[in-house]
């Protein structure tokens, strides 16, 4: 079995816990919550191996190096990062709606990655520039910031649903003051990560072109992101930014956090994977 | 806040309105959303190439914003030097607010603070606070600081905390923050960026510089050794390799080969691996048919140079290397073009194509010639820049992420035992207080209780 076939398979197994959880949580049915958890750990599972068998594979293919340098391969890397954040998140508050939002997260990344026409999953040798420690430095952090972001934006959506008002599936969320607390506690943990893959693609830079900054479309994109959850971490030490505003700057956030990921390859730039080289 | 500058209204109101997380907020929305202009509309293009997008009007009306270099457009550097004003500010206004918290080195305990927190926790023991007293210092006093135990009427006070730099946090990513921005300013006005392409076995001084294209003499000279590339068997490039010398007044002072990702670096200067190409070179094999006699003579021919041919058929000197070169509208590749002067009769153009080396034979003369051997060369194209602010960035860097994990994760705590006598037994009480983290304070006190119910002599 090659890494590609576990890795689709990933992608219904994250689609099923997803589904799990919202049914548990829509019909209030802890026992299908539960197997939600056991579909999220496989999946977990099966991404986990999937990644480290695509490392195995490229050694075979003569020029072994980490699966971490195509859109494919991030994408994987992503869903992998989300539902282990989730998993965490899961297990410290012992809330499973939470999977509710995420699990789909995790879902979406992956079935980007493994079912869209014209995503390539060959393996290819690594271009000189991107032959460096920092990348795979950078790459991580990037995606592990990305990975709290994302499960952030759920936190967040749960938390506004909720406000709206008393939905008969609001009772099952965790109270609004769990999720507002949540939401900041995974900007402040995406932040710490945001901050080192910024500087860790810095330096990456700075050792292959020598400028650590230049203002090309996709640095400038993770800035905007990187300002906006600083407003956010700022706002709520002034009083009166509590929950809902947070909650949209969460979300606004977010959405920079997938324009820097997907958006910048529409504007002109030399950033985008595909064209990275020298 | 200080004494100093409540004298003067306007002094105070400006000083307020940099040390407000207001102006925070604004200024870091505002550098968010100015920031996308930039990735919209491509930067540093030829006016030509925006004038062709944009039309005249809109042209005229971002280039007066400084849209199309607006990251280093005045407004744009302001809003940067405000976010680093109000960061300066704000830090100075807290510390020195919060100077009796931050810079105590014997910090004060109260008992009555400790008396009605929400976290903690109480026992009753056997013994007498005295008994206690002695079991409990060794455990209270793990891992805490300023340690202190009091005697009371009725029984005793430990005090301690931990963590109290932890404050420090938060003002060392507000100044890692002013570090990136003295250190970008550094590298801006005493650095420089530019670019050279050396051909194999060159050796350069001169450099040009990126936007504008003015040329700068380096330190020292680069001579290109040898430049190689390799190839996957996808036909996708392996590895870029150049080996350089550097040379000050002629003599040799460093030898290195770089790749991307390892540039040579030398007096500040750094050399990167960039790019590569080749050019023709200037010299070539050439081969000289005699018509009359068959014979076939080789010489090396070089541009300027001129070659007497056998057989009393006259001078050949080659003139240029033309890229592209056309004949009779046609194109024929790179050529080079020559001069042959018969001993008598006009002389007359010669074009003679690299790639085609019967080409000569059209033209029915005395002697037909053609390039036999012909080398490209590579040439390298290095970057070569210096930014002597790189290392106050690079201490920004480890400063915003250490203190950002300090800030996010670590608290300053305090703790206190109180022991109170009630007839034969003793009341232990166990509080805390936390700037944050309170989950954790939660925690440790009930770790805390639990080891001094455990250290209770019996
Ligand atoms: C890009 C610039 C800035 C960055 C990256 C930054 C970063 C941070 C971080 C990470 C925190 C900790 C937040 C938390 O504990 O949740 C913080 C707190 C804070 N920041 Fe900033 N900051 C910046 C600019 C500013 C500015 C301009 C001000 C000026 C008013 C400011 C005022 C504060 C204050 C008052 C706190 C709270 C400190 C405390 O908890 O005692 N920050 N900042």
């Amino acid at each position: 079995m090659t890494s590609s076939v576990i890795l689709s398979s990933v992608t219904f197994v994250y689609g099923l816990a997803g589904f799990l959880y919202i049914f548990a949580w829509v019909f209030r049915k802890p026992a299908v919550g539960r197997l939600g958890t056991g579909a999220a750990l496989l999946g977990l599972a099966g991404n986990t191996g999937g990644f480290f068998l695509r490392w195995a594979e490229s050694y075979q293919l003569g020029f072994g190096r980490a699966p971490l340098s195509n859109l494919y391969e991030s994408l994987v890397f992503f869903a992998l990062c989300i539902a282990l954040v989730y998993l965490v998140v899961e297990r410290r508050t012992g809330n499973r709606t939470i999977g509710a939002v995420s699990m789909p997260l995790a879902f979406l990344a992956m079935a980007y990655a493994s079912l869209s026409p014209d995503m390539s999953d060959r393996i290819q040798p690594l271009i000189p520039a991107l032959k460096s420690n920092w990348l795979i430095a950078h790459v991580v952090t990037c995606f592990i910031g990305y990975a709290a972001f994302a499960v952030a934006f759920g936190v967040s959506l749960m938390y506004l649903f909720k406000r709206r008002g008393e939905a008969a599936s609001a009772g099952a969320m965790p109270p609004v003051e769990t999720l507002d607390e949540l939401t900041h506690q995974l900007v402040v943990f995406g932040f710490l990560f945001l901050s080192a893959g910024i500087i860790t693609g810095a330096v990456w830079a700075n050792s292959a072109w020598g400028r650590y900054w230049g203002w090309d479309p996709k640095e400038t994109w993770s800035l905007v992101t990187w300002f906006v959850y600083a407003t956010l971490l700022h706002a709520r030490l002034t009083r009166g930014w509590r929950g809902r505003r947070i909650a949209y700057l969460s979300i606004l956030g977010f959405a920079a956090v997938l324009f820097t990921y997907f958006g910048v390859n529409l504007l002109p730039g030399l950033h985008s994977y595909q064209s990275m080289g020298q | 806040m200080t004494d100093s500058t409540s004298t003067g209204g306007i002094t105070d109101a400006v000083w307020n309105l940099f040390a407000s997380i207001q102006l925070t907020i604004t200024l870091l929305l505002s550098l968010a959303a100015t920031s996308v202009i930039g990735t919209l509309i491509p930067q540093n293009a030829e006016p030509a190439a925006y004038i062709a997008r944009y039309g005249e009007n809109l042209f005229r009306f971002f280039w007066v914003l400084g849209l199309f270099d607006m990251y280093h457009s005045w407004w744009f550097q302001l809003l940067m030097a405000l976010l680093a004003a109000n960061v300066i500010v704000c830090s100075a206004d807290r510390i020195a607010s919060q100077r009796r918290i931050l810079l105590v080195r014997r910090p004060q305990f109260r008992a009555e603070r400790f008396r009605n927190l929400p976290e903690r926790e109480e026992f009753d023991a056997d013994r007498t606070p005295a008994e206690l007293e002695a079991a409990y210092a060794p455990v209270f006093s793990k891992g805490l600081r300023a340690v202190r135990v009091e005697r009371t009427e009725a029984g005793f006070l430990m005090f301690g905390e931990n963590g109290r730099w932890t404050r420090f946090g938060v003002y060392a990513v507000h100044l890692s923050v002013v570090l990136l921005l003295i250190g970008g300013l550094i590298g801006s006005i005493y650095g420089f960026d530019g670019f050279v392409n050396i051909r194999e076995g060159d050796t350069v001084q001169q450099i040009s510089l990126r936007g504008g294209g003015e040329r700068m003499k380096l330190p020292f000279a680069i001579r290109l050794n040898r430049f190689s590339v390799s190839f996957y068997e996808t036909g996708a490039p392996k590895e870029y390799r150049s080996s350089l010398t550097l040379l000050e007044e002629g003599r040799e002072v460093v030898n290195k080969e770089i790749i991307v990702n390892d540039p040579l670096r030398h007096r500040g200067i750094s050399i990167f691996q960039s790019s590569y190409g080749s050019v023709p070179s200037d010299q070539a094999v050439l081969s000289f048919t005699s018509q009359a006699t068959g014979m076939i003579y080789t010489r090396e021919a070089a541009i300027g140079k001129e070659i007497e041919i056998p057989e009393n058929l006259g001078t050949f000197v080659l003139r240029e290397l033309r890229h592209n070169a056309a004949f009779r509208g046609r194109s024929v590749g790179d050529a080079f073009v020559g001069i042959l002067t018969p001993p008598e009769g006009p002389a007359e153009e010669i074009i003679l194509p690299v790639r085609f080396p019967t080409f000569d034979r059209m033209r029915r003369g005395a002697v037909v010639i053609a390039v036999e051997e012909f080398k490209e060369r590579f040439y390298s194209g290095l970057q070569v820049n210096r930014d002597p602010g790189v290392w106050v960035v690079y201490t920004g860097f480890i400063l915003m992420l250490a203190g950002c994990y300090v800030t996010f994760f670590m608290s300053h705590q305090q703790l206190c035992v109180e022991a109170v006598r009630r007839g034969a037994k003793t009341r232990v009480r166990v509080a805390g207080t936390a700037n944050k983290h309170k989950p954790a304070l939660a925690r440790r006190i009930q770790r805390l209780s639990q080891g001094l119910k455990e250290s209770t002599p019996s």
